[in-house]
């Protein structure tokens, strides 16, 4: 993890604005661009505020938007069970519609590849476009590959410009005002999670899920990168990630890293368990397991 | 005082660029007419998002990111001729050192834009910029590159601007500024190209990229890449300007040339046995790149393209015979640009992309879009080039300083040998 520049920045907020004397301090967070984690609280709010507001006007919906922050003493964890996922892909639009991700062109943040049993877990033949008229298919088992939000994340290491990094519960996020477009974190991620806006989002103002986190599901620009977040507007209030809802199988499981009675510690602890690519030492949080 | 000098030296330099045939204007029109087109290209782009390149999830660096890292190694390339002109005093290349120099101030200029239009957000640029912005260094490789590509863009334009000033204001030039510059510029010449192929060479997710010769491999490429387009530059010079080049300069360049294309094969045959011999996953990718996978030929024709192209002006330049013949040593340098272009850009950055981390392949092949706005790009570098020459030219040559204006254009349809001069209307 890169350190946090916040002390740095407001270093130089304070002699630029020694410098520049009281007016120009004054005038200073406002024509000088920062991520929202940057800004002074009050500041902050009124930014939050006003995206919240243009964002109602955009779709003419109400809307709340939020940067709830991470609660101390949580770091989310995941576990996915391969012996029961039949890549139904509920999953994937499950997400799609929680997070306000493009309709047209699409844009998922699941991908659900289809395996040959007797091959095993081999990403070379992985079949992500499979359509048999029902799942699941003989001899053929699923892994559904999302942000495994790596804890040595090397996402977040290459970003030239801090635009995204890994919060205090474990959940790497982007800034999409901060972002620039260099795509070079998704040449960076062994999963393929990290998706690009390569065109302006189609998103419906029907098909809008009003209820926003700043660093989550709220509507993205185009040029920008965009990933799963476990949910963060929804986990960071207790609840499970949309996607963990919407598993007809109980094939997902969520929960709290550090307390020792959540199921995902309990899947850990008890099951076999693995990584995708381990080798990497990419250290994800985000296990797949054999339940049965 | 300096300041009228300076303007003189400016509205001098304005009449020089101003003044030419019909061979000049041509070219300059044929050069504004790409880049014209190149800004309608990119105004599309900028108005319908990157979709209008081929570019997608599964191959999201293309056409823009592989002529960058072309020409990377073009930039670096100065270096091979500032070492033995300055270290060794070597003769002859000593006196065309300064248009590796121009060559490396261009391609720089180049580099730049090709990573200009490849991002999402041009808009937000000055995010790179402190203190406006965050760049977040050390960490990010991106963060290198910006840095040093920049720093070594500033020296080469110092030294450049600074050597043709003097010459123009008839003073001798500030030798330790020259000096300290030149020598730094060397270990930045291998610095831009060795930060570069971190850049790749850092991600353990592509395996391609992710192996230690890539840097030497990168180095030993440029080193043939660069001098292939100065030989050209050089015989146009001579040819169109009364500038003496010495042929020995010329075939000592394609020499060196040879050798740095031995190691760029070697280094490349040590990977290729490596991957085949090992026989792992990983070997995909080059299997992409020269057999094709899974119905997948793409690249194949392109592949095997570039390793005749490199063995052949291998050959040319390490005979002394063909090396010193012009016709097989201009077959040889134009062998060698295309063999690492093609090596150097969709040829790096495609087989390390595809197939994608989660196995899927998907065939790239850049848009009208994509080729428009990079010969935009080439175009603006080869302007940028060419005026400079026309500038540096004349002051080299003595005909153009703070008492002489430049020398008027030749009588038209001029019987001499320098009188139609297409790029680098010199001394005319």
């Amino acid at each position: 993890m890169c350190g946090d520049p916040t002390d740095r920045r407001s270093f130089l907020r304070q002699v630029a604005g020694a410098a520049a004397g009281g007016v120009a301090a004054g005038l200073l967070p406002s024509c000088v661009g920062e991520r929202l984690r940057d800004l002074p609280r009050d500041e902050a709010r009124r930014r939050l505020a006003r995206l919240e507001a243009e964002t109602r006007a955009r779709f003419g919906r109400e809307v709340t938007l939020s940067a709830q922050e991470a609660q101390p003493g949580v770091v989310f964890g995941y576990a996915l069970d391969l012996s029961r996922c039949i890549g139904c892909r509920r999953c994937v639009y499950a997400c799609v519609e929680e997070n306000n991700q493009s309709r047209e062109p699409q844009i998922h943040w699941i991908k659900v590849l289809a395996m040959d049993k007797r091959r095993g877990i081999d990403l070379v033949h992985a079949d992500a476009y499979y359509n048999p008229p029902a799942v699941p298919e003989d001899g053929r088992f699923y892994v559904p590959v999302q942000c495994q939000q790596c804890d040595n994340a090397p996402c977040t290491k290459v970003c030239p410009v801090r635009a995204t990094w890994q919060e205090p519960d474990g959940i790497v996020v982007v800034d999409y005002d901060w972002c620039i477009g260099c795509r070079y974190c998704m040449a960076a991620c062994p999963y393929g999670a990290r998706h690009f806006n390569w065109s302006e989002p189609g998103l419906r103002a029907a098909e809008l899920n009003p209820a926003l986190h700043y660093l989550g599901n709220r509507p993205r620009p185009m040029g920008v990168v965009e990933k799963c977040t476990f949910c963060i507007q929804r986990t960071r209030q207790g609840r499970y990630p949309a996607c963990v809802e919407a598993c007809p199988v109980g094939a997902r499981k969520f929960g709290n890293l550090l307390d020792p009675g959540s199921e995902v510690r309990y899947v850990i602890e008890h099951k076999r368990v693995l990584i995708l690519k381990e080798e990497l030492n990419t250290m994800p949080k985000f296990f797949y397991f054999y339940g049965t | 005082m300096r300041f009228r000098l300076f303007a003189r030296f400016f509205v001098g330099s304005a009449r020089v660029v101003t003044r030419g045939n019909a061979l000049y204007w041509g070219w300059l029109a044929f050069l504004l007419l790409l880049v014209a087109s190149g800004v309608l290209a990119y105004a599309d782009q900028l108005d319908a998002g990157l979709s209008v390149t081929a570019m997608r999830d599964p191959v999201s660096w293309g056409f823009y990111i592989g002529n960058f890292t072309f020409l990377v190694g073009v930039a670096a390339a100065a270096v091979v001729l500032v070492i033995p002109a300055y270290i060794y005093k070597w003769g002859p290349i000593r006196e065309i050192a300064i248009f590796g120099e121009l060559l490396a101030v261009s391609a720089i200029v180049m580099c730049l834009l090709f990573v200009f239009v490849d991002i999402g957000r041009p808009d937000r640029f000055w995010h790179l910029l402190p203190p406006f912005g965050i760049l977040n260094f050390p960490s990010s490789l991106l963060a290198w590159d910006v840095l040093v590509l920049n720093l070594y863009f500033v020296v080469n334009f110092i030294v450049v601007t600074h050597l043709v000033y003097c010459g123009f204001a008839r003073r001798d030039y500030n030798h330790r500024l020259v000096w300290t510059l030149v020598l730094l510029s060397i270990p930045m010449a291998v610095s831009i190209h060795t930060v570069t192929a971190f850049l790749y060479n850092g991600l353990a997710a592509r395996p391609y990229w992710n192996a230690s010769i890539l840097a030497p491999q990168f180095l030993a490429s440029a080193f043939c890449s660069g001098p292939a387009i100065l030989l050209f530059v050089l015989q146009l010079l001579r040819r169109f300007t009364s500038f003496r080049i010495r042929d020995e300069a010329i075939w000592k360049i394609a020499e060196l040339m040879a050798y740095a294309m031995f190691l760029n094969l070697f280094l490349h045959g040590a990977e290729i046995f490596k991957e085949y011999y090992s026989d792992t996953h990983h070997l995909l990718h080059t299997r992409y790149l020269y057999e094709g996978v899974g119905g997948h030929h793409a690249l194949q024709p392109y592949a095997w393209a570039a390793v005749v192209l490199n063995v052949a002006a291998f050959v040319l330049f390490i005979i002394p015979r063909t090396r010193r013949n012009f016709v097989t040593l201009n077959l040889g340098a134009a062998a060698t640009y295309l063999g690492v272009y093609i090596e150097k850009g969709m040829g790096l950055i495609l087989p390390g992309l595809t197939p994608d981390t989660l196995g899927e392949i998907y065939s790239y092949s850049p848009t009208w879009t994509e080729i428009r706005v990079a010969a935009g790009i080439f175009a603006i570098g080869f302007l940028v080039f060419t005026l400079m020459l026309k500038v540096a030219v004349p002051i080299a040559l003595g005909r153009f300083h703070v008492d002489a204006d430049p020398a008027p254009e030749p009588r038209a349809g001029g019987s001499e040998a320098e009188a139609v001069p297409p790029v680098t209307a010199a001394g005319t």
